[in-house]
């Protein structure tokens, strides 16, 4: 029977479902609603240090692109930190966490980057009695302007130091926030390992620009005629996040370095997608502003479902078990030979697999056979791409296959050898070695 | 009882010519009792579910008379999680199963679909949640996480009277809870109106008695056949012995045609015929006559009338006193009926019937119309031919059993608070014995579940649970 309770950094939740810092984890009243409608844990909107709070444009903040039925697939906000007072948040932090002490409480932090502001909040931060710290290098926007978000997170030296120093200045388990805006994801997390990070999450938002309004020619969302970049998320970034997250697990130097997933987790599949790869929990945000809080319920129903089909009596039983099937692409097997096929059954007779493959692939689905409409793959040019598969509107009706050994290849008329061989041993490859 | 419909009249053992089985092909038999509605393909069950706007505090919701939470059961069938899905369902309502098959969900959950306002199309909830009881009852149990788990045993002993959709829905909540049942039921099988009255193309393949059998899986669950109230057990001696008593026993009267002639030959009940039908294995061997009346205008006519068209009768007409749109049976069920090429006839009563050698072979109708809210005749008469005439005008609470008599009723059924409590002590009641609703399966369900939870609470206080639901005595 799975047991969805998690300790992740030392921070104990009923289960793995927490909400990523963002305008769903604003304010006490949020938070509540959260706690009621299941969510494992919070991690609180991102403190400012004392002193004016900054100010958010009044409308609008966020941008959508969607899919065919209108569906949301990706998010964009100019939101900045809490605009609110920082004892208002404190005080708030701390009556959450009296009334639901089983929740993990996780408070978000954005101060400069200077030893004495680290210095003057950690204390306050660590009187409301929460669980943990996360620390915001990661927005791309309107802090970065000002010294802090991804102006830190983009350098690996910052991150150590103001790391170095939370672990220093507080007793708090410290998880920082890493931006994908980066070339590389491992120098700032090797940075935030090297500092003492009790783990690391990601990814946060990705530098975005929605669209164009074409009447007016304005960017779009714009406020009052201007608009600037934002922060992009939603279920669109999540291949992005789990990129970043595989290349974290895989660096031996952090294989024991938690991680929480975040970006684009909407269905419980999602979640288990990256805990295969290595998380220990995930934090949620976009789906809940699209769907509400209660989606957590179906989250955790088809977590422990799945888990309980597979024997996992905790997400620990299957955490990075997808990482070993990750290589380099110079590892992979180059004997390894796929042919699309096409069921017939399925087959709706809408003809996109053969124009795809036709303009922009290998012209191997046919368009008619006898003076009939049909669509067919023909072994002989079928590069085995997968393209057909993508963009069919027919779940499993066209489906890879793989050649036996033995078994000829229409297209190169070679023998599948059944042997591994990749590109490092390839004639080809000037730099190849020997097999 | 099996292949035999019940002959009618006190002349029943006379033959009747006209009444004959076998007038169709193996192949037509076949085809005419096959589902009626078949459930959707893997392909169709993620469009539509992907149809669903996940609303809050959904309308559909709202509209379900178990309160099923409709768009958490869809989401987790788009989401792969199917066994969630059936936890989501049967949660509410224990008949989940037979509720997808049956539900008139066009006057339900599917029209209070807020996709109906700018399409005319509601997602199909009734073909989802049918998608998803079937992958669960195809797979029950992993004996590991059964869904359901019977708490430990607390010593307490109830009674249900029928082992209908309402009684075994109060049957399984309280033995959830820990608690020792034994029902009490009449006919040889249970199932009530989900084994003897709902049509056969809704429940194929003996699912009603499947579905039982898992529910009665649950434990503590004692069914005792053969045993009528007021005939075998009384209610005074089960009050004696029980710590309370659950009443799902139906209607077991139906209503008289208040004419002359109505005990011919060729004129019966239309639940006698309903249930004769769900008893046979071989369609053909069940006898139809050539030319069918059915008199009445619920659910119950359009079954008759229906069915007899598929067992090969000539021509079916249903005849109801007032308009189409006042008939009980939806636009739906009408439709259906006429797709199955029966007529319907409108602004009618029996006046008489006219018989040959015992059996019927006229019926008489008088026209009517409605005079300052009354009916009235209008003077004008048409006849049909018929050598059937079945009566689906209406059924009745029987109150079989003296310790009834002082049990308060409204409009000629139990009445009972929104808790389900009778007006008699340690009784409670649900389902269509009951006033209230409008004798929906999935109404009866609900009954049960609320007066368990009602029963749990009160032989339990310390243990008490707050009732999320409370019976709707409005309709």
């Amino acid at each position: 029977m799975a047991n969805l309770t998690t300790t992740f950094a030392g921070i104990t939740s009923p289960n793995p479902f927490w909400l990523a810092s963002a305008p769903p984890t604003d304010k006490e009243v949020n938070v509540t609603r959260a706690f009621e409608a299941g969510w494992g844990g919070v991690v609180w909107k991102t403190l400012g240090e004392e002193g004016p709070p900054v100010v958010n444009v009044n409308g609008p903040r966020y941008g959508a692109l969607y899919s065919a039925d209108r569906r949301l697939i990706g998010f964009n906000n100019i939101e900045l930190i809490t605009d609110r007072p920082l004892q208002t948040n404190l005080d708030e932090i701390a009556r959450v966490k009296r009334v639901w002490p089983d929740r993990a409480m996780v408070v978000s932090i954005m101060v400069p980057c200077d030893e004495a502001a680290w210095r003057a909040i950690l204390p306050r931060v660590e009187d409301t009695g929460c669980d943990g710290i996360e620390l915001n290098f990661g927005c791309p926007h309107g802090m970065s302007e000002r010294g802090m978000g991804s102006a830190v997170g983009q350098v690996p030296e910052y991150i150590e130091m103001v790391t170095r120093w939370c672990k220093q200045y507080s007793k708090l388990p410290v998880i920082v926030k890493l931006t994908p805006n980066i070339a590389d994801i491992k120098p700032p997390a090797l940075a935030a390992h090297r500092g003492g990070a009790d783990a690391v999450s990601l990814i946060n938002t990705i530098n975005s620009v929605m669209g164009v309004d074409l009447d007016s020619l304005l960017i779009t969302p714009n406020t009052g005629g201007t608009g600037s970049h934002g922060g992009y998320c939603g279920p669109a970034v999540k291949p992005i996040a789990q990129a970043m997250v595989a290349e974290i697990a895989r660096t031996a130097a952090m294989k024991n370095l938690p991680i929480s997933g975040i970006g684009g987790v909407t269905t419980w599949r999602d979640a288990a997608e990256f805990i295969a790869l290595g998380c220990g929990n995930v934090q949620v945000c976009t789906a809940a502003m699209t769907y509400g809080f209660k989606i957590v319920q179906d989250m955790c129903s088809g977590l422990a479902n799945y888990m309980d089909g597979k024997g996992f009596e905790s997400i620990d039983d299957f955490r990075g078990r997808a990482v070993p099937s990750i290589v380099d692409w110079n590892q992979l097997n180059l004997n390894h030979i796929e042919k699309a096929r096409i069921d017939q059954d399925l087959c709706i007779q809408c003809g996109r697999c053969h124009v795809v493959c036709e303009d922009t692939s290998h012209q191997a689905i046919t368009a008619t056979k006898n003076g009939k409409r049909w669509f067919e793959v023909v072994d002989d040019e079928c590069v085995g791409c997968n393209l057909c598969v993508s963009v069919c509107p027919v779940p499993q009706c066209i489906t890879m296959h793989a050649l036996p050994a033995g078994a000829v290849d229409a297209r190169t008329g070679l023998v599948v050898s059944g042997e591994y061989a990749n590109w490092t041993t390839h004639p080809n490859n000037p730099a190849r070695v020997a097999a | 009882m099996e292949g035999q419909v019940i002959n009618f009249g006190p002349n029943a053992t006379m033959p009747q010519p006209n009444i004959q089985p076998g007038r169709l092909s193996a192949c037509q038999y076949a085809d005419n009792f096959s589902d009626a509605h078949p459930p959707l393909t893997s392909v169709q069950v993620l469009i539509e579910a992907e149809r669903c706007y996940y609303c809050f505090d959904a309308p559909c919701v709202a509209a379900c008379p178990t309160g099923i939470d409709i768009p958490s059961f869809i989401r987790r069938i788009g989401e792969g999680n199917e066994r969630g899905a059936a936890q989501a369902i049967l949660d509410a309502n224990i008949f989940g199963g037979m509720c997808a098959r049956v539900c008139p969900t066009e006057v339900l959950c599917e029209q209070a679909c807020v996709r109906n306002t700018n399409e005319d199309k509601p997602v199909e909830i009734g073909l989802l949640q049918r998608h998803a009881t079937d992958a669960y009852f195809a797979a029950p149990e992993r004996d590991d996480s059964p869904l359901f788990t019977r708490a430990a045993s607390t010593g307490k002993r109830i009674a249900v009277v029928g082992a209908g959709p309402a009684g075994l829905a109060c049957a399984h909540r309280l033995a959830v809870l820990g608690h020792d049942m034994v029902v009490f039921e009449a006919r040889p099988k249970p199932g009530g109106l989900n084994e003897y009255g709902l049509a056969t193309y809704k429940t194929t393949d003996g699912f009603a008695q499947k579905e039982i059998a898992w529910l009665l899986a649950i434990g503590g669950i004692e069914v005792r056949y053969g045993q009528a109230l007021g005939e075998h057990i009384t209610l005074a001696a089960l009050t004696d012995s029980f710590d309370a008593v659950f009443l799902g026993m139906g209607l077991g009267g139906v209503n008289a045609l208040g004419i002359a002639d109505e005990q011919v030959g060729g004129v019966g009940n239309a639940v006698d015929f309903i249930a004769g039908l769900r008893q046979a294995s071989d369609y053909s061997a069940v006898p139809v006559g050539k030319r069918v009346v059915v008199l009445g205008g619920g659910m119950t006519a359009v079954d008759a009338a229906v069915q007899s068209k598929k067992l090969g009768a000539e021509e079916v007409t249903i005849v109801y006193r007032r308009d189409e749109q006042r008939m009980p049976a939806s636009a739906h069920e009408r439709e259906w009926a006429q797709l199955n090429g029966v007529s319907i006839r409108t602004w009618s009563v029996i006046k008489s019937l006219t018989a040959n050698t015992g059996a019927v072979t006229f019926a008489t109708f008088s026209k009517v119309a409605e005079v300052d809210g009354r009916l009235q005749e209008t003077g004008e008469h048409w006849s049909l031919a018929a050598d059937t005439v079945l009566k689906a005008i209406g059924q009745t609470l029987v109150l079989a059993d003296a310790g009834l008599a002082a049990v308060k009723l409204r409009a000629g059924r139990i009445d009972v608070n929104e808790e389900g409590r009778t007006s008699l002590p340690k009784v409670w009641a649900g389902g269509d014995c009951t006033f209230g609703g409008r004798d929906l399966t999935v109404e009866a369900v609900d009954h049960g579940r609320i007066a368990a939870n009602s029963i749990h609470n009160a032989l339990l206080p310390a243990a008490a649970r707050p009732l999320t639901r409370v019976r709707d005595l409005t309709a």
